[in-house]
């Protein structure tokens, strides 16, 4: 009996030795290694490069405003005869759920009065997260304008979402039912057409538009907005 | 390892007797869609020959240590991480370019001409060669990309450079700019390169 454990003991000693080189831990320590390496080089190249693209965004942001709200050709006219709207910028807190939810929202004015909202709001579509501008009316009845500041959507398929045909379809659809996605054609005020093959990218832009458009609507018009 | 080829024949390889483009037929799907106007196409070439470059060196820094099944992980982990790194430099200082790239710059990732020198040169030659091999190989992509993108700029909008060289009568042929002026000019150019060298 004895001799019979020891020598079960000597065959397991190597067998302990294979099962830890051929533990995944120590198998990929390498690529652990790398990916520690890496991660941080990529974190320090976000922190220095990051401010510098949020600026980007921003400058992009502001000279989309005016169109989104007045609509290409009269910006362009204001543009020409040297008008300029007065844009604000302020962060709207909505509570949701419990939660809170922070927008970034441009009121432009022209000679002091409130001629619409920009607001930009973001979510995830097909296959990268999307961010958005929407631009609406006074009284937030009905949308003037969209555009489609950040994505990275399937090429030729999902990212056709930036087209100018397919953001037309926004203009001037009122904000007091949900907008739906449809594959047939859409004929209701209220339904928007998919694009052929990319129609979760197309529900996606939809998506986030209703909820910015439903999370805000009470809290602009009755002006609890808090300025920046 | 001696029947390698070194660092000057893999430089000269790639240019041309290898190049990727026109004779592996790699990284079509960024020759294809970025090659309508040259300075898409050259910061393309430039943002490739950046993640190129770094890969081949890393991985040839790192080949003693790769564990053959686990290769394809770290090359993958390599070519991400530089791909990145250009990603979010051009959204910073080029940010319309980045926007007009679009997804083409993270599809970098994918795009079989890095992962194969990795695979086929820098992981089993020195630093020195990988280098060469990398700069020769994206000379290859620029050369290739660019003379796609001059025949299609050229041909599609009458312009070189964002600068008119053909004269007003020219009607645009806005074929050209389009996805099947890509694949024309491409198959076109192909034929031509195989015919002349089948003649030699």
């Amino acid at each position: 009996m004895m001799m019979e454990s020891g020598r079960r003991e000597i065959k397991d000693s190597p067998g302990m030795l294979e099962r830890i080189k051929k533990n995944n831990l120590v198998q990929g320590w390498l690529v652990l290694l790398l990916a520690l390496f890496f991660g941080s080089a990529l974190a320090s190249v976000q922190l220095s490069l990051g401010p510098k693209i949020e600026m980007n965004k921003l400058n992009e942001t502001l000279s989309k405003v005016p169109e989104l709200v007045l609509g290409a050709s009269r910006a362009h006219e204001m543009e020409a005869k040297n008008q300029e709207l007065g844009i604000e910028a302020m962060t709207i807190d909505v509570n949701k759920n419990n939660k809170r939810v922070l927008y970034n929202v441009y009121k432009t004015t022209y000679n002091g009065e409130i001629t619409g909202w920009v607001v930009k709001t973001g979510g995830q579509g097909y296959a990268s997260k999307l961010e958005l501008l929407i631009g609406l009316d006074p009284g937030m009845e009905s949308i003037t304008g969209l555009f489609i500041l950040a994505q990275k959507e399937t090429p030729g398929l999902g990212n056709k979402i930036i087209t100018e045909k397919w953001r037309k379809q926004f203009i001037n659809k009122p904000t007091k039912n949900r907008l739906v996605v449809v594959k047939d054609g859409a004929d209701a005020l209220n339904e928007i057409d998919a694009i052929t093959g990319a129609t979760i990218s197309s529900r996606s832009v939809t998506d986030i538009l209703n909820t910015a458009i439903s999370d805000l609507k009470g809290q602009l018009i009755s002006g609890q907005s808090s300025n920046r | 390892m001696a029947d390698q080829p070194t660092a000057t024949e893999r430089f000269i390889q790639g240019i041309l007797p290898e190049n990727p483009v026109y004779r592996q037929l790699l990284g079509l799907c960024a020759t294809l869609a970025v090659s309508n106007n040259m300075k898409a196409a050259l910061t393309m070439a430039a943002s490739v020959t950046f993640v190129l470059l770094c890969a081949n060196v890393v991985t040839s820094l790192i080949r003693n240590l790769l564990k053959p099944h686990l290769r394809i992980v770290v090359f993958t982990l390599t070519i991400a991480t530089f791909v990145t790194i250009a990603d979010r430099f051009l959204a910073a200082y080029l940010y319309q370019m980045s926007k007009t790239l679009g997804p083409y710059i993270p599809l970098i990732i994918v795009n079989c001409i890095i992962i194969c020198r990795c695979e086929v040169c820098a992981s089993k030659q020195s630093v020195f060669t990988a280098a060469s091999d990398a700069i020769g190989q994206s000379l290859g992509f620029a050369l290739a990309l660019s003379s796609i993108a001059a025949i299609r700029e050229i041909l599609g909008t009458g312009m070189f450079f964002g600068l008119r060289v053909l004269p007003a009568a020219w009607p645009d042929w806005v074929i050209m700019a389009l996805p099947p002026g890509a694949f024309l000019t491409f198959g076109l150019m192909l034929a031509a390169i195989n015919w002349i060298s089948s003649n030699k």
